[in-house]
């Protein structure tokens, strides 16, 4: 029960608690970082190339 | 052209030439999340090709307005799995992949925490790291995470949890796949790197 825990304890377990929470914001924030780079990458013209064959411009057939 | 084309028929150029501009846009975010399903740029710009074409030909079945970024990403997804399931030898290729992957990002101005932030995320289970790449990178909300992989939000964000705390464990131990190499402080880097990133924002 949290009434018989120590107030040492206690202030340790707050401080686990907050470092926990800094190390998943650091995490997340590479994370995000990690997905980024490659979204910020020049897309390859391939991917631009195909969709252009994919259907021939409006009014040829 | 003929009168038949335009309005409500199928092949309307205008719908298209809508679509098409959106789906253009959504390339580079495709190609972000093939490449952390599949660990190797070369494969996951064919995944991203070939999902990109499909969501293409499926155009017609393709709501506007409504979000093609789920939409297409689950194409993508579904496009990986069923790829995967034919591919006897995948588990093999995987871990040819990720040794590429490990040499192709082997730069030496790169900051070393993402490297093994990478070959962490690959010791994950494959649901786990999907659902933390689409809602912790991807910017998906639980909802649509669970829409795309095609489970129940519950999951999803049980799947998320478990995979945080798997990546910060793993990372802490320095229990990541290094292929002999030493094992260095992962988490201080990753700590350190996320601070100097947020003080320059």
């Amino acid at each position: 029960m949290i009434e018989h825990v120590p107030m040492e304890d206690h202030r340790k377990g707050a401080a686990a608690l907050d470092e926990a929470r800094l190390r998943q914001q650091a995490i997340g924030v590479k994370l995000r970082q990690m997905f980024d780079e490659v979204v910020n990458e020049a897309v390859p013209d391939e991917f631009l190339d195909i969709l252009r064959k994919a259907e021939p411009p409006a009014g040829e057939k | 052209m003929t009168e038949t084309q335009v309005g409500r028929s199928p092949f309307d150029p205008q719908r298209d030439t809508l679509f098409k501009k959106e789906l253009v846009t959504l390339i580079p975010h495709l190609r972000a999340f093939a490449r952390t399903l599949t660990g190797d740029p070369t494969a996951a710009d064919d995944l991203a090709q070939d999902a990109m074409m499909k969501a293409w030909d499926a155009r017609a079945s393709f709501q506007l307005g409504t979000n093609m970024k789920a939409w297409t990403f689950m194409i993508l997804r579904n496009q990986f799995y069923s790829e995967k399931r034919r591919s006897w030898r995948q588990s093999q290729l995987d871990q040819e992949a990720a040794e590429r992957t490990l040499v192709a990002v082997d730069d030496p101005e790169a900051p070393v925490a993402l490297d093994e932030l990478r070959l962490s995320l690959g010791m994950l289970p494959a649901e786990q790291r999907e659902a933390l790449i689409l809602v912790g990178a991807g910017g998906f909300a639980y909802e649509e995470a669970a829409e795309i992989c095609g489970c129940a939000v519950g999951t999803v964000k049980s799947r998320v949890s478990r995979a945080r705390r798997a990546l910060q464990a793993i990372l802490e131990a320095g229990a990541y796949d290094r292929d002999g190499r030493s094992a260095g402080d992962a988490m201080g880097s990753i700590l350190a790197d996320a601070e100097r990133l947020s003080s320059l924002r």
